[in-house]
């Protein structure tokens, strides 16, 4: 089995071209962190920017400005996980439609965090995560064994339709849940779309072990990938465990997308934009793949969400919302692109 | 000679069990018409409840029964009839139980429509409908149109809608949080689905689409079924594929667009009104009319599990999108077991 053609791009590249794109790429990220920090809803000058930036909170627009740090952190952090959570996912499904949003396992992580809010009155940021963590692997096994029963294995339509199937039941239980406790019923709207707003670094300090732990595996599970590309029979005569490589690439990715619904709500589309984009500059091979994923997955979401702010002044747009709106017209458009005997 | 004999008690006993299943979905669905109207918070005796319906003033039972309880009763009615025929016609025509239009994102285009013609037109009644209407018919023609390559794949087609159905619901969801007051109640009706608030009133739109739209694909039935043979049999049938499929189209995205203009799209009555209907009339004759049917039983009996049977009050869609899923799921894992090509 060749590997699937909707996710070949060049086949080899001279690893200087490939360098030279990712200082590209760090200068992009840091413009747009830039970009990030200085543009808003509300209009501040240099001399508060550059004020802010050494801690002064004296004025609104310092204030404003120093909300925007943690902000642009935050979205950098969240979507590099999920840029690096949907490369690894399509890279274990071989399967190019593939990526936490439409698998439906942010919703999970989701689902599992209303549940125990509501019924097991969880509170401490800590036990957030961790039944994010659990909500989200739960749903990947349980969306990937749905999707790959049967012959022919995981196709992207039994998959994508397994994913949708499961998130519009969790939609309903999130809502039901929700209903059921009127108390916690406002934060209803952030666990439906997910967003940035609000952040701070003492929430991110709870959830940045698991992300290191989660970006660890998916790196050092590349070469599996590149391996389990070539197909499990040829990975398995090459000497590779291709239960066990599958099975750390997961966590990995599971890890990832968990603790980022944890922290920002379920948000969709970048895990499947970012590595179709990373193919197109670098190729297929995953040890440049994923480092390039979790930098364009930041520069995607950092985008996202300034337009999120600038968009819809003087309120502002969930990231969520704005992914959702660029991710699904790339999503049909990868359908059309791809023979049909291959979905 | 026998042969003939045999067709015709063959056609008589098809028809006969046509007939029995109608009927009995009929009878069940007055029953729960009824029970509804009857039983609530609390119980109005039936002799009361036919007072209040006859006009007479009734106290302690007039506002409950002719405010509250019919005007409910009735919508779910009329948006599930409109529901289960047009999404059992999207099914035959495609020839594909998931190409309902709940799922391949039709719904979702009425109902974007209606929430931005209330939010930001403040429009509501028959113009509501008109827009909804024309917001759906323009969603499918896209949905077509994008899934078009060298002929349209059902495949393509169902995951091309998937994509349309994401990017409506996060402009529903946007539109929603721009409207002056977010109520949760009232965004749960744009989200999944609910007959909270009802107005008798309201169901005038649906009568009239009903007559209009659900009349022409009834009486389309015959070409409709032929279609599922292929368009190469139906065409050899005497079918006029091309005017049929554009007469259905329509009708069925009118009653679907409608509806859910009045309700909101209750999550997957479509989807499911057709199969548990082709499932209990077996192969006898259009499916149309009992999909109707049991997308009416649906809606109104998902209303009174959320209403009644639950520790808190859930809308509508909220019952029947935890219904539907599984089910969803179901025929995934079933197609693959068959070894069917999804």
């Amino acid at each position: 089995m060749t590997a699937d053609p909707a996710i070949s791009g060049p086949a080899r590249q001279p690893g200087g071209v490939r360098g030279l794109w990712l200082v590209a790429w760090l200068a992009v990220l840091g413009v747009l962190c830039a970009l990030s920090v200085a543009i808003g809803t509300r209009a501040v000058g240099l001399e508060d920017i550059a004020a802010a930036l050494r801690g002064q909170v004296d004025s609104i627009g310092q204030a404003a400005v120093a909300a925007r740090i943690p902000r642009t952190v935050l979205a950098a952090l969240a979507g590099a996980a999920l840029g690096v959570a949907g490369t690894v996912m399509q890279g274990v499904t071989r399967n190019p439609l593939a990526d936490p949003g439409i698998l439906g396992v942010n919703l999970g992580a989701s689902l599992a965090v209303a549940v125990g809010v509501a019924w097991f009155g969880i509170a401490s940021a800590q036990a957030y995560i961790w039944v994010a963590v659990l909500g989200a692997g739960a749903t990947a096994v349980f969306v990937y064994a749905i999707g790959s029963l049967g012959r022919g294995g995981p196709t992207p339509l039994k998959l994508a339709l397994a994913g949708m199937a499961t998130s519009v039941a969790f939609v309903s239980l999130v809502t039901a849940v929700m209903l059921s406790r009127g108390d916690i019923a406002g934060g209803l709207h952030a666990w439906q779309i997910g967003g940035v707003g609000g952040a701070t670094f003492a929430r991110m300090a709870h959830v940045l072990p698991f992300l290191t732990a989660g970006f660890a595996l998916c790196l050092i599970s590349a070469r599996k990938l590149n391996l389990l590309a070539l197909g499990d029979d040829l990975a398995a005569g090459l000497g590779e465990r291709v239960a066990v490589a599958r099975g750390l690439a997961s966590l990995g990715a599971i890890l990832l997308c968990g603790a980022t619904t944890a922290v920002c709500g379920p948000i969709a589309f970048v895990g499947l934009m970012v590595p179709h984009l990373g193919r197109l500059l670098v190729g297929v091979d995953h040890r440049w793949l994923l480092p390039f994923s979790a930098l364009g997955g930041a520069c995607l979401l950092i985008v996202s969400d300034i337009a999120g702010r600038l968009i819809a002044r003087p309120s502002e747009l969930d990231v969520g919302i704005v992914t959702a709106f660029v991710g699904a017209p790339f999503f049909i458009w990868i359908v059309r692109r791809a023979r049909v005997r291959d979905l | 000679m026998t042969a003939t004999l045999l067709i015709r008690t063959g056609r008589l006993r098809r028809a006969r069990r046509r007939m029995a299943v109608i009927g009995g979905a009929l009878i069940l669905l007055l029953a729960g018409f009824a029970l509804t109207l009857m039983q609530g918070q609390s119980f109005v005796p039936p002799g009361d409840v036919l007072r209040v319906l006859a006009g007479h003033d009734v106290p302690g039972a007039s506002f409950t029964v002719g405010q509250l309880r019919l005007p409910r009763a009735a919508l779910s009615v009329l948006a599930g009839l409109s529901f289960g025929l047009g999404g059992a016609a999207f099914q035959i025509m495609l020839r594909n139980p998931l190409a309902s239009p709940d799922i391949i994102g039709i719904s979702r285009g009425a109902s974007a429509a209606a929430v931005f013609g209330i939010v930001v037109l403040g429009i509501d009644g028959p113009m509501l409908s008109v827009l909804a209407v024309l917001a759906a018919l323009g969603v499918a023609v896209m949905i077509h149109g994008l899934s078009h390559r060298g002929g349209v794949s059902g495949t393509r087609l169902i995951l091309v809608g998937i994509g349309v159905s994401a990017m409506l619901e996060s402009f529903i969801a946007y539109t929603l949080s721009r409207a002056p007051s977010w109520d949760l109640i009232e965004a749960m009706r744009w989200l999944t689905g609910s007959v909270n608030g009802a107005q008798l009133s309201l169901a005038l739109p649906l009568l009239v689409s009903l007559a209009v739209f659900g009349g022409l694909l009834v009486s389309r039935a015959r070409d409709l079924e032929s279609l599922r043979l292929g368009d190469d049999t139906a065409a050899a049938l005497g079918t006029n594929v091309a005017r049929t499929r554009l007469l259905v189209i329509v009708a069925a995205v009118g009653l679907i667009a409608v509806a859910t203009a009045v309700t909101g799209p209750v999550a997957f009555v479509a989807f499911l009104a057709g199969p548990i209907a082709a499932r209990i009339l077996g192969p006898n004759g259009s499916v149309l009319i009992p999909a109707g049917l049991v997308g009416a039983l649906l809606v109104l009996a998902g209303d009174y599990v959320g209403q009644f049977l639950l520790p808190t009050r859930f809308p509508v869609g909220v019952v029947t999108g935890a219904l539907g899923a599984p089910y969803l799921i179901y025929l995934i894992v079933r197609v693959n077991r068959a070894g069917g090509s999804l």
